[in-house]
C-alpha cells in the first residue's frame, strides 16, 4: 500500500501496539501530527516541555517494560528532548523518540530550526537514524522498536525530515527483523554457568549483588527463588530496588554510597560475589582497588562491554539473565547446602545490629524519612513511587517498603533533576490502577513544574510530595561535610507558594507542617484522585547516612555526622 | 598496566555516519586513534576499517567490546599477530640524486611514482616499522612533503 511517511509513522505505532505517545508539535513534525489527528488508536499526551515528554515516556517504559514513545519537532524541540534521551540511555530504558527535521533539501544549509540531531543523539542513544526516504521508513521504524527493546535495552532516536513525511512510498511493515550486525547473545555459556554454580556451592561468604538488569530482563521472580533456595544474603543497587521484598530476611538493603552498613560490609568481606545485572557503578563500588578485595566475582550481563569494564571478573557470563538463571538455579539447587552460609549470615546480622539503618524521629519537626515510611504504611504496594534527584531520592530508596519490581522509578545513572514528575505521569498513564506518587525536592520540582498543566489536563493524578528542606539538600550536605559549610548557592529559602502554584494550574495543594496534617493531606489527595502537591516542611539539616564519601572505600562509612 | 600498540580491524555495514559512530566512540571515551584506514569491501555492502590504537589491556578490551556494541558492526578482528602494511608517499626536489632515491625506495619495496619538472614523488609500501626507517633514511634527500597512508592489516591464517 502506498502512503506518506507521516502515515507510515502512525501505522507503525498501531502495529507496534503503542497506546500512548507523549510529545510536542512544531513545524518539522506537523505532517505527522496531522495524520495522528485523524486516528483514534492511540492517545497523544501534550506535555508542556519536550524534556517532560521523554521523561513521561520513560515513566511509561520503566513501569511496564514496554517501549515508551515520544514525538518532538526539529531544532529546539529536539535539543529539549536530549536530557530525556541521556537519562534513558544511562539507565537502559527502551524508548523510541521521533523528531522532525528540516527537509532533506535544506539539511546542511543552517535552515530555520535545523540542528544536527543525530550528531547530538549519537552519544546518548543506543542507536539512531536519519531517514532519507519514505521507502526506508518502515524498516527503520521496525528496527527502532526492536533495537530499543532487545538485548540491553535503550533509547533509539529516529530523525525524519519534513519532506520525507510528505513523500509517498510503499508501506510494507516487516513482521520480523533480522539485523546481521546485531545479534545479542542471550544464552549463557553452559560450561561457565556450571563453574559458577560450583563456586557458589563451595563459597563460605557469598553475596548476591543485584542490579537493574534483573528488572529489565523480568527475572525478579527467578532471583527471589534463587535467594530463597540458597539462603544467600543479597544487596540491591538503586536500580534493582523491588527485586526482593523489603521484608525478605535475606535482603541486606541498598549497597553503595548511601547503602546500609551490613550491605556494604557484606560486599567488602564476601569471598564470592554473584553479580546479576549490575554495572559496578562508581556510586556502588567506591574506591575500586578496595572493592570486593576478598571476593571471586561471577558477573552475568547481556552486555559484554559491561563485564570486566571496571573490575576483573572470575566467572564472566554473557547472556540474558532470565535464560542464564533458568540454567543456573537448578544446577545450584542440586548441590547447595544453605546451612553452610549460616555463620556468614550471623556475622551480617551482627553488623546490622551494631549499625541498623535508621534516623532519629522528632516531635518538633517532620523528618523526611518519616514521611517516606508513612507513605509506605499508608499506600504500600498500592503505589508506584517515582523520585527526583537529591537527598529525598536516597531516603526514598532507603526507607520505602518496596514489594515488587518496577515499583521504584528513578533516574539512577544520569541523576536528572526534573525527572520525577513527568515520569510519574507516564507511570499513571501506564498503570492507572496504581497510585502514582512522586517524592521530590523543593529544587527538583521546579525543573518541570509546568507539567502541572499537563497532568491536570490529561487527568493524570500524580501525588507530588515535596520534602521541602529549603535547600538543594544533597549539594548542601556535601558542602556541610566537605566544604566547611560554605553554602554556595544552595539555600532555597526564597520559594514559590507551592499550594497556590498547584491550584493555579487546576490541581490541589497542601502545606504540611505536622504529622497529622500529612496524614490528612495524603488521604485527601488519594480520595480526591486529582493532581496534588503536598508541600511538607521537613528538617532542613537532615543528612543522608550512612555515606561513603566519593572515592572512599565501602567499609569506611560515615555513620553519623556531629557538628 | 602496560600501554600497548594494537591493530584492530572492524567490518561494518556500509551506511552513512558509521565512521562518525566509530570515531565518536573513541573521542567520547578518550581513546586514541593513531591511524585509521577505511575502504569498502568489494562486492558487499560492508566496509573494512583498520585502526591503530594504544592502550593498556583493559582499555583495548573495552575498545573491542564497544566497537562490537555498535549496531552496524559486523565483526571486530584483533590479533597479536597481523600482517601489517603501510604506504607512504614522499616528494623530493628534482635536484636530488634520482638514482640514489630510486635505490633507497627499492630497498623498501617501493619506487618512483612520478617525476615532474621540479619534483620526484616516490612511494613505498612496507611494514610500519620499515616505513619509519625509510622515512628516516630519506631525510638526507630533503623531502618537501610526506604523506603516510595509515596501516592496513590482515590475519595470517
Ligand atoms: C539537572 C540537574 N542539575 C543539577 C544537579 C545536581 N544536584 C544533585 S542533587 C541536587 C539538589 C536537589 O535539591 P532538591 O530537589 O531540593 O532535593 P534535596 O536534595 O533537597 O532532597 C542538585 C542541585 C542534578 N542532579 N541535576
Ligand atoms: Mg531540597
Amino acid at each position: 500500500m502506498e502512503m506518506t511517511g507521516a502515515q507510515m509513522v502512525i501505522e507503525a505505532m498501531k502495529l507496534e501496539g503503542v497506546d500512548t505517545v507523549f510529545g510536542y508539535p512544531g513545524g518539522a513534525i506537523m505532517n505527522v501530527y496531522d495524520e495522528m489527528y485523524k486516528q483514534k488508536d492511540f492517545k497523544h499526551i501534550l506535555t508542556r516541555h519536550e524534556q517532560a515528554a521523554v521523561h513521561a515516556a520513560e515513566g511509561y517504559a520503566r513501569s511496564t517494560g514496554k517501549v515508551g514513545v515520544a514525538f518532538v519537532t526539529s531544532g529546539p524541540g529536539f535539543t529539549n528532548a536530549v536530557t530525556g534521551l541521556a537519562t534513558a540511555y544511562m539507565d537502559s530504558i527502551p524508548l523510541v523518540v521521533i523528531s522532525g527535521q528540516v527537509p532533506i533539501t535544506l539539511i546542511g544549509t543552517d535552515a530555520f530550526q535545523e540542528i544536527d540531531a543525530t550528531g547530538i543523539s549519537r552519544s546518548c542513544t543506543k542507536h539512531n537514524y536519519l531517514v532519507r526516504s519514505a521507502s526506508e521508513l518502515p524498516l527503520i521504524l521496525k528496527e527502532a522498536f526492536y533495537i530499543a527493546s532487545s538485548g540491553r535495552p535503550g533509547p533509539v532516536h529516529v530523525d525524519i525530515p519534513k519532506d520525507v513525511t510528505a513523500e509517498l512510498a510503499k508501506f510494507d511493515y516487516p513482521t520480523r527483523v533480522d539485523i546481521p550486525t546485531y545479534r545479542p547473545t542471550t544464552k549463557g555459556n553452559v560450561r561457565q554457568i556450571k563453574k559458577a554454580a560450583e563456586a557458589i556451592c563451595k563459597a563460605k561468604r557469598p553475596v548476591f549483588y543485584l542490579g537493574g538488569g534483573i528488572i529489565h530482563s523480568g527475572s525478579a521472580d527467578l532471583v527471589r527463588e534463587f535467594v530463597k533456595a540458597t539462603q544467600i544474603p543479597a544487596v540491591e543497587t538503586l536500580m534493582a530496588r523491588g527485586t526482593l521484598r523489603h521484608d525478605d530476611p535475606l535482603l541486606l538493603g541498598m549497597v553503595g554510597m548511601h547503602g546500609t552498613y551490613q550491605a556494604n560490609m557484606a560486599m567488602s568481606e564476601a569471598d564470592l560475589m554473584i553479580a546479576l545485572g549490575p554495572r559496578f557503578d562508581d556510586r556502588v563500588t567506591g574506591k575500586l582497588s578496595e572493592f570486593a578485595k576478598h571476593a571471586k566475582i561471577i558477573h552475568v550481563d547481556i552486555d559484554p562491554s559491561s563485564i570486566g569494564k571496571l573490575v576483573d571478573v572470575d566467572y564472566p557470563i554473557v547472556g540474558d539473565l532470565k535464560e542464564v538463571l533458568e540454567v543456573m538455579i537448578p544446577k545450584v539447587k542440586e548441590q547447595v547446602d544453605p546451612d553452610r552460609y549460616q555463620p556468614w549470615r550471623e556475622i551480617l546480622k551482627r553488623y546490622n545490629e551494631i549499625h541498623p539503618l535508621g534516623y532519629e524521629d522528632s516531635d518538633k519537626v517532620i523528618k523526611p524519612q518519616w514521611v517516606i515510611e508513612r507513605v509506605g504504611e499508608l499506600l504500600g504496594e498500592d503505589a508506584v513511587i517515582s523520585t527526583d534527584v537529591g537527598q529525598h531520592q536516597m531516603w526514598t530508596a532507603q526507607f520505602y517498603p518496596f514489594t515488587f519490581p518496577r515499583q521504584f522509578i528513578t533516574s539512577g545513572g544520569l541523576g536528572t533533576m526534573g525527572f520525577g514528575f513527568p515520569a510519574a505521569m507516564g507511570v499513571k498513564r501506564a498503570r492507572p490502577e496504581k497510585i502514582s506518587v512522586n517524592f521530590t525536592g523543593d529544587g527538583s520540582i521546579l525543573m518541570n513544574i509546568q507539567e502541572l498543566v499537563t497532568a491536570v489536563e490529561s487527568r493524570l493524578p500524580v501525588i507530588n510530595i515535596i520534602l521541602n528542606n529549603h535547600y538543594l539538600g544533597m549539594v548542601r550536605q556535601w558542602q556541610t561535610f566537605f566544604y566547611e559549610k560554605r553554602y554556595a548557592e544552595t539555600d532555597l529559602s526564597f520559594q514559590p507558594d507551592f499550594v497556590r502554584l498547584a491550584e493555579a494550574c487546576g490541581g490541589i495543594g497542601y502545606r504540611v507542617e505536622t504529622k497529622d496534617e500529612f496524614d490528612e493531606a495524603l488521604k485527601d489527595a488519594v480520595e480526591k484522585g486529582v493532581v496534588a502537591m503536598i508541600d511538607v516542611v521537613v528538617d532542613r539539616n537532615e543528612n543522608v547516612l550512612p555515606m561513603v564519601p566519593s572515592g572512599g572505600t565501602l567499609y569506611n562509612m560515615m555513620l553519623e555526622f556531629k557538628d | 598496566m602496560k600501554v600497548e600498540r594494537r591493530i584492530i580491524s572492524v567490518i561494518v555495514q556500509n551506511e552513512h555516519s558509521v565512521l562518525a559512530r566509530i570515531t565518536g566512540l573513541f573521542a567520547a571515551r578518550g581513546y586514541n586513534i593513531e591511524a585509521l584506514t577505511v575502504a569498502p569491501i568489494p562486492e558487499s555492502d560492508m566496509s573494512r576499517l583498520t585502526i591503530e590504537t594504544r592502550g593498556n589491556v583493559r582499555v583495548i578490551e573495552q575498545i573491542i567490546k564497544q566497537l562490537h556494541k555498535l549496531i552496524p558492526t559486523y565483526k571486530v578482528i584483533e590479533h597479536e599477530e597481523m600482517i601489517e602494511k603501510e604506504m607512504v608517499m614522499m616528494k623530493f626536489p628534482i635536484n636530488e640524486s634520482l638514482s640514489s632515491i630510486q635505490a633507497l625506495c627499492q630497498a623498501y619495496n617501493g619506487g618512483i611514482a612520478n617525476v615532474s619538472s621540479q619534483h620526484i614523488i616516490t612511494m613505498v609500501a612496507d611494514e610500519p616499522k620499515r616505513v619509519k626507517h625509510f622515512i628516516e633514511a630519506a631525510q638526507r634527500f630533503h623531502p618537501v612533503e610526506i604523506v603516510r597512508g595509515g596501516v592496513v592489516a590482515m590475519e595470517r591464517e
